[in-house]
């Protein structure tokens, strides 16, 4: 018989976020074969399964005895042990064995021996006890299990929780004790305001926040997914005074600290609306919608408060003031962090307004609206910077100098931001790698992988004409280097032999690493690339071999026909032909090889051919060292 | 139904939890940023023996000081601060009974549990827990205990803090905490209008800041002469660990002064914060040691 299988962890408000990896580790809890389905809620992790079988089935196992010449006394001993009369041995080559029958067994038991494993195996970001020190750790206390395997209670205990048959409804709408079985589980969820599936909630949410006007945002609809067992949008409004205040900021409060979406008014700006999605099904006395207009109206108070104050000192007042921040213990100030990127702009050749952005681009740290939302330093800057009449390429570089966020992100939009952005990153770097703040694995308190990633790609995208090797050296050029060989790879998408390839042929600005990347990928499908890369390699190898870097070719010395044909081939192409045409030169070289052998006898003759080779190489490796491409002959390398 | 004036809310749920066994506490006596520094609850928390008390405690934070101008933020605020050790299965409804309790009809209001783990690096304790939201706003940080004094708890107690100015003030339905009843016919401003002014112009133009470092050495010296006594001390009963604990307290707000007067450098502050750790962390483990040598006095009340 064939059964169903339905397991509850009911515990206090799981965080949103942890919610979905955690299901992901559900779906590979051991059902004895059946498929595992996952749900959750804040207060639910739920694993549901059809076709359990009743029991596992019997099966026969070998026991191996003692050899034939140890004896009867032997052979009973054996038996004995294994619960078996002597009788029941027979014998196999020189040895006693005992065919044991092993029962299959319910798989209830089985379950109830491995589910509490498995649930307290789950891996949490941060985990904790509730009932005594040596008690479960789980991500927060367990409150109530329901594991049931057909009609039958699964028996199971953590932390004093016994399994049976019971769940609980939503918190204020829902009964506190709901006998469910397998088929009426999800049934009476709902019954009780729980919608246990997530997909069921986001749609809801999706749709009732968006015939409300909201400006859907997917992390905030996600967050609010696993924050909610029955989330109901409501619409509340705000006086239009407060749009006076700048959209960054009224969106910050808005969506970070209250959770709630934003509303487009007409022209694209923000209307004087936001929409709520709330833990219940509706607010007809309109107090949900009253209470949460009154804390917003606070929060954009504070905002107003904060904007309001900072005015009274301009950013250029502020500059002094940076050093009493202190950027890191050993390297100072602010205050001389301002003053490294400064001189960083103009050496890289920044005008005055980038110079002017750089010295203000830090003041807004000591604002009170950045110390109230951190998040929006930079921002803050460039508003404030604006509303106290600084040009806008000034404004704009410090507003966006903290920019790209992340590899998604875009890069700053003009070219004083991007100088700026560069010239801060940059000098980050510099000084964590100068006092040997280096990341290593996971640890990266000072973002410096995000710096390095924002160095690449403001390079590569903006296309800057800055010598890598002139902006970092030693340690932190490797650092670069990797990023610049991630950025490709991950962002780009090109393969990691070409980077490599492109890579170790030397590497002078990001923009001309781009462009050879785009040459080697182009013409990689053409048919006679691989088979030509193969034969570079295979030039490489000769010439490892022989020891030999360099020499000079005397075009007499070379032998009508195949090393003619090639000598000349290869010239001609490397004097005028695009790389596009490299793989013509595969015709030449396989018949080089076929009809030519490199070891001479006479020692000249070798040498010359040496020479020829290796002058080929060297000609078509500017753009990439092909012997670093994978071809179908080679093993995988990562 | 009248409104409920903000001493009614308090009073309700000081009933509340008296009736589930709470002691109710009076308020510590000594300067102190958060209901959670009281010995009540940093040196309750500590060790194998039961205990619930809930306990009103102005908590002091000079920084938020605002001359009394901001209708939200206080310099001294009041928090209702109830510690349940061990935490009952039921801590979450217990919970959501005294918001009822105090006449808030959850069936007509949103109520959320977001994540907000508690850390206090002063006083080396943490704890994994939530915001309480209701309708938005933040009305209770809710904790259960994992660590304090750098020592791991053995019961896990759960800590309720309730921000008892924006609740009443909801359930007033006041814009300011200022307006809001206190008793009948008198109003939260007329209580402590004067005391955030005057508080708020020391806090950031007047205290010597001088002075405030030497009062913070004195209380450190102080407390680390006491703590470095225990251990030769014949009779380990009688041994001042609370007082002990009281200097820690006087650093800690003397830190929190210093702070307000901007007179913390960031590269000060970690070093400082450690001092008063160090001193807390001290404290919390002669508190342990003392509590298992015998059985100290007053010990072991309400469960």
């Amino acid at each position: 018989m064939s059964l169903d299988f339905l397991l509850e962890i009911g515990t206090e408000e799981i965080p949103d976020w942890m919610i979905p990896a955690a299901l992901t580790q559900l779906t590979k809890v051991d059902l004895l074969g059946a498929t595992p389905r996952v749900d959750a809620t804040p207060r639910r992790l739920v694993v549901r399964a059809e076709g359990l079988p009743e029991r596992t089935p019997d099966s026969e196992q070998i026991v191996k005895g003692p050899p034939i010449s140890a004896g009867d006394k032997a052979a009973e001993g054996f038996a004995k042990k294994q619960g078996a009369d002597a009788s029941a041995l027979r014998k196999s080559g020189n040895y006693y064995e005992l065919v044991k029958r092993v029962s299959g067994r319910p798989v209830r038991d089985i379950l109830a021996e491995t589910l509490p494993g498995a649930i307290l195996g789950l891996q949490w970001p941060k985990t904790m006890y509730w009932t005594d020190r040596s008690g479960p750790r789980f991500i927060r206390p367990i409150r109530w299990l329901v594991a049931l395997l057909g009609d039958q209670v699964i028996p199971i205990e953590i932390g004093g929780v016994r399994s049976g048959s019971v769940t609980r409804g939503h918190r204020i709408l829902g009964a506190d004790s709901i006998p469910v079985t397998v088929v009426t589980y999800e049934r009476e969820l709902r019954k009780n305001a729980v919608i246990l599936a997530a997909h069921e909630r986001r749609h809801k949410i999706e749709k009732e926040a968006a015939a409300l006007g909201a400006k859907l945002d997917r992390d905030l609809v996600e967050t609010l997914t696993y924050i909610t067992e029955f989330p109901t949008a409501i619409k509340g409004d705000f006086d239009p005074a407060y749009l006076e205040l700048p959209a960054e900021v009224l969106s910050m409060v808005m969506r970070h600290h209250q959770k709630y979406f934003t509303v487009e008014g007409p022209r694209g700006g923000l209307a004087p609306n936001f929409v709520a999605v709330m833990n219940t099904s509706g607010d007809p006395e309109g107090l949900v919608k009253h209470g949460n207009e009154r804390v917003l109206k606070a929060r954009f108070n504070d905002a107003r408060f904060f904007w309001n104050v900072d005015q009274q000192k301009k950013l250029a007042d502020r500059v002094d003031d940076l050093a009493h921040v202190t950027f890191q213990a050993k390297l100072g100030s602010y205050k001389e962090k301002t003053d490294r990127v400064v001189a960083l702009v103009k050496e890289l050749g920044g005008d005055a307004n980038a110079q002017r952005a750089a010295l203000l681009s830090k003041c807004d740290l000591t604002t009170e609206m950045v110390k109230e939302f951190t998040d929006l330093q930079g921002v803050v800057g460039g508003l404030y910077a604006r509303a106290q009449g600084e040009p806008e390429p000034v404004w704009r570089a410090i507003y966006e100098h903290y920019k790209p966020l992340s590899m998604e992100d875009s890069i700053p939009s003009t070219p004083e931001s991007q100088i700026v952005a560069l010239a801060d990153k940059l000098d980050t770097l510099r000084s964590c790698f100068s006092i040997g703040l280096i990341p290593t694995g996971s640890k990266d308190p000072f973002a410096l992988r995000r710096a390095a990633q924002g160095v690449v790609k403001i390079l590569v995208e903006a296309a800057l004409e800055y010598r890598l090797d002139a902006l970092a050296q030693g340690e932190l050029y490797a650092f670069l280097l990797e990023r610049v060989q991630y950025y490709f790879r991950e962002v780009r998408g090109f393969k990691y032999d070409e980077v490599n390839a492109v890579l170790k042929a030397g590497v002078s600005t990001l923009k001309d690493v781009e462009d050879r990347l785009n040459h080697v990928a182009r013409v990689r499908p053409t048919p006679d690339f691989e088979p030509l890369a193969a034969s570079f390699k295979r030039i490489n190898n000769i010439l490892k071999q022989a020891d030999f870097t360099h020499g000079v070719v005397y075009a007499g010395m070379l032998e009508d026909g195949p090393e003619k044909e090639l000598y000349q081939a290869y010239s001609r192409l490397a004097a005028f032909g695009p790389l596009e045409e490299v793989a013509e030169l595969r015709p030449y070289v396989d018949r080089f090889f076929d009809k030519v052998m490199v070891n001479a006898p006479d020692p000249k003759i070798r040498e010359n051919r040496l020479s020829m080779l290796s002058d080929m190489l060297r000609k078509f490796s500017s753009i990439a060292d092909f012997s670093e491409i994978v071809t179908s002959g080679d093993q995988t390398k990562s | 139904m009248p409104m409920d004036t903000f001493q009614d809310t308090v009073l309700k749920l000081k009933h509340y939890w008296a009736d589930r066994g709470a002691i109710i506490q009076e308020p510590y006596d000594v300067e102190v940023g958060a209901g959670t520094m009281c010995p009540e609850t940093f040196l309750r928390v500590l060790g194998p023996k039961p205990y619930r008390v809930a306990y009103v405690q102005p908590s002091r934070r000079p920084a938020d000081g605002r001359y009394g101008e901001n209708p939200n933020r206080l310099y001294k605020h009041q928090q209702l601060q109830v510690v349940l050790k061990p935490p009952p299965d039921d801590v979450i409804d217990q919970y959501l009974g005294s918001l009822e309790a105090i006449g808030i009809d959850l069936s007509k209001h949103d109520i959320k549990f977001e994540e907000d783990n508690w850390e206090s690096p002063t006083l080396g304790a943490w704890g994994i827990g939530w915001q309480v939201m209701l309708d938005g706003l933040e009305i209770t940080q809710f904790t259960y205990f994992q660590q304090c004094g750098g020592i791991d708890l053995d019961l896990a107690p759960a800590e309720l803090t309730y921000g008892l100015e924006r609740i009443s003030a909801f359930l007033q339905g006041v814009e300011s905490v200022y307006d809001m009843q206190w008793a009948p016919g008198v109003k939260y401003s007329e209580v402590r209008l004067a005391d955030e002014v005057q508080f708020s112009v020391y806090n950031f133009e007047m205290a010597n800041v001088d002075r405030l470092w030497r009062l913070l050495a004195e209380h450190e010296a102080e407390c680390k002469e006491l703590l470095g006594k225990y251990e030769k001390y014949p009779d380990k009963r009688r041994f001042p660990v609370l007082p002990a604990y009281d200097h820690v307290l006087k650093c800690s707000h003397l830190f929190n002064l210093l702070d307000a007067r901007g007179a913390i450098s960031v590269t000060e502050r970690v070093g400082v914060i450690k001092r008063v750790r160090d001193l807390a962390v001290g404290t919390a483990r002669l508190w342990v040691a003392q509590q298992g040598d015998q059985q100290a006095p007053g010990e072991g009340a309400a469960a």
